[in-house]
């Protein structure tokens, strides 16, 4: 069975962004960034199931600029056979997403096809939906337990108020949950020798779709901010505190 | 030129979000129409057509709609999607899962989680897990939308709309609905209760013992911190925050949470926040109206005993 894991290349989960002097986007330049933690987990299942021998080959693959060559070097790090690189510029959109990687998908015919159940920049979550869509495929979104039977794979699945369990019919679409697993720890010689290993490089513009942006940013704020709070002393002081917010009968 | 709406319910009643939903489609002045879609649904399409605003409500019944399927609720929406201008869900479970996939088949751009609607095709939505408010632009003909559903008043009765009948698609046939786990509770529902409790991982083995009889005497519902569902102390359904439920009740107690940016991108819209923690330097103090550094072990029980 093969494998294809979408990895995107965001600010790392525990920088505070900043809106840029004009409002007009988040200020990204010469803030840390890394592999979307979804995506980690994602290139994590995949790894496992190559280990129980039930994956064969495991194709990481990113879209964006230059810079998502760090987290397709992560990926390899962790162990995945072999990375791509969709080089696009500016702004892509779910939609622009989900084309580019069902064209790559179409080079690389993969059984199963991994992604993160939302990026932590955008917090969209819609790239797994929108593919599956397009490849006429089923979707497994939210996985937090996955087994492969033959031509079928078993989706625990998280929603709302529990869990739900779908078979899929291979190809399918899973997007991976925080409950999926915990992905490995890189040790630094794998980070070293994948600084080594080719990535392939292929133009979006020559994939033959069109990933043209739908939305337009208009400005970006911060929320405002609370009121200051206060610090009390005791529990009976917080009850008649709430009694006063009219938040307690 | 119509908004549709996919409603959601549990098979008896409309949820609280579609209501949620209802007022924010308002925004775009046209007629609304709900989609219904389930096994036997009579009595929810009965429902639906009395929420105030709603203009029709169209019934989408097969017997494999009993459990409802995101590529199955996908299609049925794309067969009537041509008679509108505007297709709307609450950012839930299924608004999540069917609205990205109809906005694909009929390629379109979607928006998710719009938390205020400026102008007819101009949303305000988080980013960044919350820390960011995007206003964006889209400049699709059909606007597919999912909206945050606290970030609306809820629509109430007073219409007697018009209920029509739609075939089903056929069901899709590479999935199939194995079975699902319902954690079952008869406290409010998490992302609509007007008090929510929390617990953090710190609480342990005796997070239920501990929140339950102060939820009990609040009327709250419980949440959890994603450490403590990761230690197992409590179900992920519990989950609040960026990839959990977002809440926005009057009151939100958090009780040994450290206040990381992921957990209170989940509570920025409560009204009045209270935090229980005995470290001072915890960040959730940064964001609560009321705190307290004490014990949770000690506080949680004095108060339960204050609430009386
Ligand atoms: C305010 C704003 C600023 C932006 N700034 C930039 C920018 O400066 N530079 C830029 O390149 N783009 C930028 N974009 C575009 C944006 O970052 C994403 O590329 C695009 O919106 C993907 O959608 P998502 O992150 O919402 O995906 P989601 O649907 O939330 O992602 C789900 C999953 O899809 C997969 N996926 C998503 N995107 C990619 C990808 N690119 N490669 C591989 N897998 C992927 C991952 O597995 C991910 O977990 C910006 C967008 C906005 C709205
Ligand atoms: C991609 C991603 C998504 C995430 N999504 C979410 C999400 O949706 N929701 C979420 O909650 N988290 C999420 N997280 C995790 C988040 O970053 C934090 O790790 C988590 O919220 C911390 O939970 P906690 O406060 O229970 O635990 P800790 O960080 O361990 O904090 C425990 C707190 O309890 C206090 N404490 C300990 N003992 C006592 C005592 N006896 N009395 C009083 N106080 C005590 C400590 O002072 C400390 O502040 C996400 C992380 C990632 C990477």
């Amino acid at each position: 069975m093969k494998i294809m894991v979408a990895v995107k290349h965001v600010v790392d989960y525990n920088i505070v962004p900043r809106v840029k002097q004009d409002g007009s986007d988040v200020e990204i330049s010469g803030v840390k960034m890394g592999i979307n933690p979804f995506d980690e987990i994602a290139v994590e299942e995949a790894l496992r199931l190559k280990e129980k021998g039930i994956a064969t080959e495991i194709v990481a693959v990113s879209i964006g600029a230059e810079n998502s060559k760090d987290t397709l070097r992560h990926a390899l790090a962790m162990g995945v056979d072999r990375a791509v690189l969709v080089q696009a510029e500016g702004k892509l959109q779910p939609l622009g997403v989900a084309k580019l990687l069902k064209a790559v998908a179409g080079r690389e015919q993969p059984d199963l096809i991994l992604l993160g159940k939302q990026a932590i920049d955008d917090d969209a979550g819609q790239a797994g939906q929108m593919l599956a869509a397009l490849l006429g495929a089923g979707q497994g979104l939210f996985a937090s337990e996955i087994k492969v039977n033959g031509n079928e794979i078993e989706v625990n699945r998280e929603v709302d108020g529990g869990t739900e369990t779908v078979a899929l019919q291979l190809p399918a679409i899973v997007t991976a949950d925080l409950r999926l697993n915990e992905p490995r720890f890189i040790k630094l010689p794998n980070m070293m020798m994948a600084k080594k290993k080719p990535i392939d490089v292929i133009a979006g513009t020559e994939l033959g779709v069109d990933f043209a942006s739908h939305l337009s940013l208009l400005n970006v704020a911060e929320p405002a901010p609370r009121k200051p709070g206060v610090i009390l002393n005791s529990v009976a002081e917080l009850v008649e505190k709430l009694r006063i917010e009219k938040v307690l009968a | 030129m119509s908004v549709l709406i996919l409603a959601e319910h549990d098979g008896q009643h409309i949820k609280q979000s579609t209501r949620q939903a209802v007022t924010a489609a308002a925004a775009w002045q046209h007629p609304i129409h709900l989609l219904v879609a389930g096994a036997d649904v009579s009595a929810v399409a009965a429902e639906a057509a009395t929420i105030a605003g709603v203009a029709k409500v169209i019934k989408v019944e097969a017997p494999h709609l009993v459990h409802l399927l995101a590529e199955d609720v996908a299609a049925a929406v794309q067969q009537i999607a041509a008679e509108y201008q505007v297709i709307v869900a609450a950012h839930s479970t299924l608004g999540k899962g069917v609205l990205p996939r109809v906005a694909a088949l009929l390629d379109v751009g979607m928006v998710s989680d719009v938390v205020e609607i400026q102008a007819p095709a101009t949303y305000v939505r988080p980013i960044y897990a919350g820390n960011i408010l995007a206003t964006v632009q889209s400049s699709d003909a059909v606007q597919v939308v999912t909206v945050r559903a606290t970030s609306f008043e809820a629509a109430a009765n007073g219409a007697n709309a018009e209920i029509t009948s739609a075939a089903a698609p056929a069901a899709f046939a590479k999935v199939r609905w194995v079975s699902e786990q319902r954690n079952l509770s008869d406290r409010p529902e998490l992302a609509t209760a007007n008090v929510v409790i929390s617990g953090g991982r710190s609480l342990g083995e005796q997070f239920n013992t501990l929140l339950e009889p102060v939820a009990h005497k609040l009327n709250a519902a419980i949440g959890a911190t994603r450490a403590c569902v990761d230690a197992g102390f409590a179900p992920n359904d519990l989950q609040v925050g960026q990839t959990g439920t977002v809440v926005a009740p009057e009151l939100y107690i958090a009780v040994g949470i450290s206040g990381a940016m992921q957990h209170l991108a989940g509570i920025k819209d409560s009204k009045v926040i209270v935090a229980i923690n005995h470290d001072p330097d915890a960040p959730i103090f940064k964001h609560a109206d009321y705190g307290l550094v004490a014990d949770l072990f000690k506080a949680l029980p004095e108060l339960n005993a204050a609430l009386g």
